[in-house]
């Protein structure tokens, strides 16, 4: 599990890889508020086409990253999503509460 | 007709969450499935475990006792019991973003596992702990070398 940071302006990328379960999810979540904190972005995208599985502890960790988004007006992007994980957002209905790529093969 | 079986026992610790999905779905493997219904299988087991080592035993360590077997043709019946703090009401557990936790736990653990599994039956008693048994059929393709 790793998360790397890329911040250009006012948008922060955080590429996630991995497995992202209950027990790798409080690393990750750690490391991108941490990311969030620092720069303020008026855009966070979660890069999720290194994660190798997910469950539902992926779709508690972005629903809480959007909640704290949208207390400070900002907008959550998720690219990337392989198809495993893209069918578990779509279930959750992920793609409410933001723009959602992904689904396909290479990860696009 | 059961064909082939298998069951451990892990303590719930997060660290077995991965060994326990991945133990399921390379046993599920004999059924040659798709990669999507290995992926399906995957996450509907670390649900499971998940609830018990979050909801069961709240974080305290106990045991989990999983079982599967495979049941011709093309079945796998997946077992997992703990002996934790039991659900109080099931059917209001099984809704869509019922949590009890709250905070960063999303309430979808057992939608993801009916929507992933063909069937799942959930049985609890407070103070006794809880069994989920699903089951999942195995699409049959043909071999080129039969």
């Amino acid at each position: 599990m790793s998360v790397e940071i890329n911040v250009t302006g006012e948008v922060v990328t955080a590429y996630l890889s991995g497995e992202l379960d209950h027990h790798s999810a409080k690393q990750m979540r750690e490391a991108i508020d941490t990311a969030v904190e620092l720069n303020m972005p008026s855009l966070l995208v979660l890069d999720f086409s290194g994660i190798s599985f997910m469950d539902s502890s992926g779709i508690g960790l972005v629903m809480g990253r959007y909640r704290n988004l949208q207390k400070a007006g900002a907008e959550l992007h998720i690219n990337g999503a392989p198809p495993n994980i893209y069918k578990v957002m779509k279930l959750a209905g992920i793609e409410k509460l933001a723009k959602l790529e992904g689904g396909k093969t290479d990860g696009k | 007709m059961v064909n082939n079986s298998f069951s451990m026992t892990l303590l719930s610790r997060s660290s077995n969450e991965s060994f326990a999905r991945a133990t399921v779905s390379a046993f599920a493997s004999q059924l040659d499935p798709t990669l999507e219904e290995i992926s399906d299988i995957k996450t509907a087991v670390s649900e499971a475990v998940t609830n018990c080592i979050v909801h069961a035993y709240n974080s305290g360590i106990g045991k989990i006792y999983i079982s599967a077997e495979l049941i011709e043709p093309n079945t796998i019946k997946i077992k997992i019991r703990d002996r934790g703090k039991g659900i109080e009401n099931v059917p209001k557990a099984m809704e869509p973003l019922f949590t009890t936790v709250g905070g960063e736990r999303a309430g979808l653990g057992f939608a993801v596992m009916m929507s992933f599994m063909d069937s799942v039956k959930v049985r609890s008693k407070v103070g006794k702990g809880t069994t989920i048994i699903m089951s999942k059929k195995i699409s049959q393709r043909f071999s080129v070398n039969g």
